[in-house]
């Protein structure tokens, strides 16, 4: 199979025609539109190594996601960063190319954090390793990690090795009432602390902190925190419905959905509409109608940057500007990888 | 660890260039006398050692620019270098480039205790950081064995780990932002105080680069709360499969250790009579195991681990039962490398990782070269994320040992590659693992490194020879190595 996307990579080199790299299309809607013949790559599936005590697993691309946490949850593990699926079809491949990260982002880390080793074709059908199954190595730039979030414009992730982590013994969610600016406030303070908060929500003066680890842990800092306890089922959906946008403020209505990343103690930036904070107040989903020139300046003023996540019109682009120095070395990595240019052409850039 | 040949510098060629760096810095940063650039000839792998053309000691970003700006004019090459603690010769100068030492940038800039984070200069030491925040129960998680002494712009160029990085993470994890110039001279800002940026992941890609793709000038950390409290279990093995399966047990068991050393009977016997941490001399292998977090995490967890450890054969569990003789059972694992240094006039460190699930046969395999080269291995272990430490014990006075332990350390490398592991954990390829990276990566892997290489450097200027091979390196290195059961460029002629 390699050798026929191999092959199919080649010709369209050699044609200069675009490629549309594709899995189970649950991410279809992220970044900008694809354009392109498909290259299909879902059928490369399978999980290539799983050795819990290594905490390590080796999967295919084309593996779903369900199958793979299926896989870690039998073995009493997980995918420490929480991954978002957006759909049924969702991959492993798309999951590690859109390099998104859910609710537990802040306390475990990102997507890039526990990739450890990729198996990719470049543009030109090399088949390339980079990284390994182990969790130190430095030996080589570490490509693996750059590959993470791309978007598939430097190459096709055949396999993906990572890290995994434990499940948490014992988990408990509690829902306060503050304020936005008390809230931010809050959960930064929280992150001075060592407690063991493994996620934050922030809503219309709803707080929701979920705290896991060691039972003794958990429950030391049930009594610290005060608020309610959310009983375990509800709990795990509203943290589901967070993660997936399913919850109804991802839903409801047409108006453009951004992801703010700024710093995480930025203090509420008034925009008209509503806002959804995660992350500590490092990731806030705004939904509002204001220009996207004023939301990508009042991101960049507080030190972060601003997406386009969801949208009916994206025609002010998906992503961020990039500063001149960095775009040319964007531009550079990109020839390098991918020298005919066809892989996702505009996904992340208009013109590239 | 003796290949390098020495440059004679080039008389008419060092003036021209402290001539035009004359205009950047002034005379007292500018070194350029035999006597005064001698200092600066190696870094921590002291076998390795060329003294630099010029040394320049900028202490501001400005004339971090203007010197590099110059340097690309004039084409010469340039090795930064922060504390030189590396043990790769990664800062090893070039004899015709310029040394450009940051150890001047030593400011903590600013650090913002609600948001958790310091932005520092590249010189600031590792552990500097740690204390300047201790006060606000805050701490910069990596723990380079080295953190004394090692510069946190080092730590990036290298991704330093340390002992609680099953934990805690790699630098990696631990920064957020960089600033940095090209050899062009442009700054760029990679990174932000945001937990992601737009684009590419270019501070993952600039992390552990050692020093080819620009020059860190600042540094923004995260900084991670204070655990509450600390305890460690150390536990003795007659066997060190045993003490092998032990980790693995701790691991199946759901536990993440803070911390999880592991060392064999040589070091456990180099150790002991120089530091009296308590450590039986008839362990075949012994296991510090720790927990941290809040007073009831790390007493639940120290209970598993003594349980763990119980069920896989343990002859020996102690617990500490208090500070002192946490960092007393510590303080023998953190001396290995000064021990191991007491007992042999010289010693190679060797810096692969490897599948856990492999250590017994990787073990083996040193004790069968041991006897195959007539000299003597001490191994520790990172046993929590599976880098291997084997101490090779030689010395340099007597004719032939040094060759036989680059021979023996080039082994264990193979080994190492052999098993699904890396020639390198933590300590860089530098300029001496350059060549066992042809054997770790096939000739189009190492092709897309260099093209990376000049897409941020496009006359390889930066610290060359460093980290990745050439095709000629590979060549001359394929003589002696044959990689996957066929010879390296074979389109290569051979001399």
């Amino acid at each position: 199979m390699i050798d026929q996307f191999a092959a199919h990579i080649r010709d369209a080199a050699a044609g200069k025609r675009a490629l549309n790299i594709r899995g189970g299309g649950s991410k279809a809607f992220y970044g900008n539109a694809a354009t392109g013949e498909p290259l299909d790559v879902a059928a490369y599936r399978g999980i290539v190594d799983y050795e819990p005590t290594e905490l390590v697993v080796t999967a295919r691309c084309g593996t779903p996601l369900t199958e793979l946490e299926a896989a870690l949850t039998a073995k009493g593990q997980l995918l420490p960063f929480e991954p978002a699926h957006f759909g049924p079809g969702a991959t492993v491949g798309g999951c590690i190319a859109a390099g998104l990260s859910g609710p537990r982002r802040t306390a475990a880390g990102s997507a890039r954090d526990f990739v450890l080793g990729v198996r990719v074709l470049d543009g030109k059908g090399d088949d390339l390793r980079f990284g390994g199954q182990v969790m130190k190595n430095v030996a080589g730039f570490d490509v693996s990690r750059l590959m993470t979030g791309s978007l598939g414009t430097l190459g096709v992730i055949l396999e993906v090795s990572l890290k995994v982590l434990p499940l948490p013994v014992a988990e408990a969610t509690l829902h306060l009432k503050l304020d936005e600016a008390t809230a931010i406030r809050t959960f930064n303070e929280w992150g001075g602390k060592p407690l063991p908060v493994s996620a934050t929500a922030w809503h219309a003066g709803d707080v929701r902190v979920r705290l896991s680890g060691a039972r003794a842990a958990v429950d030391a800092a049930v009594r610290k925190l005060g608020g309610d306890a959310v009983e375990p089922t509800a709990a795990a959906a509203f943290w589901h419905s967070v993660r997936e946008q399913t919850d109804p403020f991802f839903t409801a209505g047409e108006t453009p959905l951004w992801r703010l990343s700024l710093p995480s103690a930025t203090p509420p930036l008034a925009f008209p509409g509503s806002q959804l904070i995660e992350w500590g107040g490092a990731q806030r989903w705004l939904k509002s109608e204001t220009p996207a020139a004023a939301i990508r300046a009042a991101a960049a003023a507080a030190g972060g940057h601003a997406t386009l996540f969801r949208a009916p019109d994206k025609s002010a682009g998906t992503f961020h500007p990039l500063a001149p120095g960095l775009l040319t070395l964007h531009r550079k990595l990109k020839q390098t990888f991918d020298p005919a240019g066809i892989f996702n052409h505009g996904r992340l850039y208009p013109d590239w | 660890m003796s290949a390098v040949v020495l440059q004679p510098v080039n008389i008419d060629r060092r003036r021209a260039v402290a001539a035009a760096l004359a205009s950047i810095l002034p005379p007292s940063a500018l070194l350029q006398s035999d006597e005064s650039v001698k200092p600066y000839e190696c870094d921590g792998l002291s076998a390795y050692r060329q003294p630099p053309m010029v040394v320049a000691l900028p202490e501001t970003e400005a004339q971090v620019q203007a010197i590099l700006k110059t340097c690309h004019r004039l084409q010469v090459p340039v090795v930064a270098r922060g504390a030189g603690t590396g043990l790769s010769g990664g800062a090893l100068p070039s004899g015709d480039g310029v040394l450009l030492v940051l150890a001047k940038f030593m400011r903590i800039l600013d650090i913002d205790p609600l948001a958790r984070t310091a932005r520092v200069q590249p010189g600031v030491r590792n552990l500097a950081i740690s204390e300047a925040v201790a006060a606000l129960g805050l701490y910069y998680a990596p723990d380079p064995s080295s953190q004394i002494a090692c510069t946190i712009g080092g730590n990036v160029a290298e991704n330093s780990g340390g002992v609680h990085c099953l934990k805690y993470g790699l630098t990696v994890h631990n920064i957020l932002k960089v600033r940095a110039v090209t050899i062009e001279g442009e700054l760029l800002e990679i990174g932000s105080h945001a937990l992601d940026s737009a684009g590419y992941d270019l501070l993952a890609l600039l992390t552990g680069s050692e020093g080819l793709l620009a020059v860190v000038t600042e540094v923004t950390v995260k900084l991670l709360p204070k655990p509450e409290c600390a305890q460690v279990v150390m536990a003795a093995f007659d066997d060190v499969e045993k003490a092998g399966n032990a980790v693995a047990s701790i691991i199946a068991a759901g536990i993440i250790p803070a911390g999880l050393e592991m060392m064999d009977q040589p070091a456990i016997i180099a150790v002991e009579p120089f530091v009296n941490a308590g450590y039986p001399t008839d362990a075949a292998g012994l296991l510090l195991c720790e927990s941290d977090g809040t007073r009831e995490e790390v007493d639940e967890e120290i209970r598993r681990m003594e349980a763990v450890m119980q069920e896989s054969g343990a002859h020996l569990i102690r617990t500490s039962r208090d500070e002192a003789e946490r960092l007393r059972f510590w303080a023998g694992r953190k001396a290995a490398f000064p021990a191991v240094g007491r007992i042999s006039p010289d010693y190679y460190c060797m810096d692969g990782t490897i599948p856990r699930k492999r250590l017994a046969e990787v073990l083996r395999g040193i004790a069968n070269m041991e006897k195959k080269y007539g000299l003597r291995c001490a191994n520790v272990f990172h046993a929590g994320d599976g880098n291997l430490h084997p101490l090779i014990l030689y010395d340099a006075n007597k004719p032939g040992e040094l060759e036989r332990t680059e021979a023996f350390g080039g082994e264990i490398l193979d080994l190492t590659i052999k098993v699904g592991g890396t020639i390198t954990g933590e300590h860089g390829v530098g300029v001496e693992k350059v060549g066992h990276m042809c054997a770790q990566f096939a000739p189009k892997e190492l092709a897309l490194f260099r093209a990376v290489k000049t897409a941020f450097d496009e006359h390889g200027l930066l610290n060359p020879g460093k980290a990745v091979p050439t095709l000629h390196r590979c060549a001359e290195f394929g003589q002696m190595h044959v990689h996957a059961g066929q010879t390296a460029h074979p389109e290569l002629p051979r001399f």
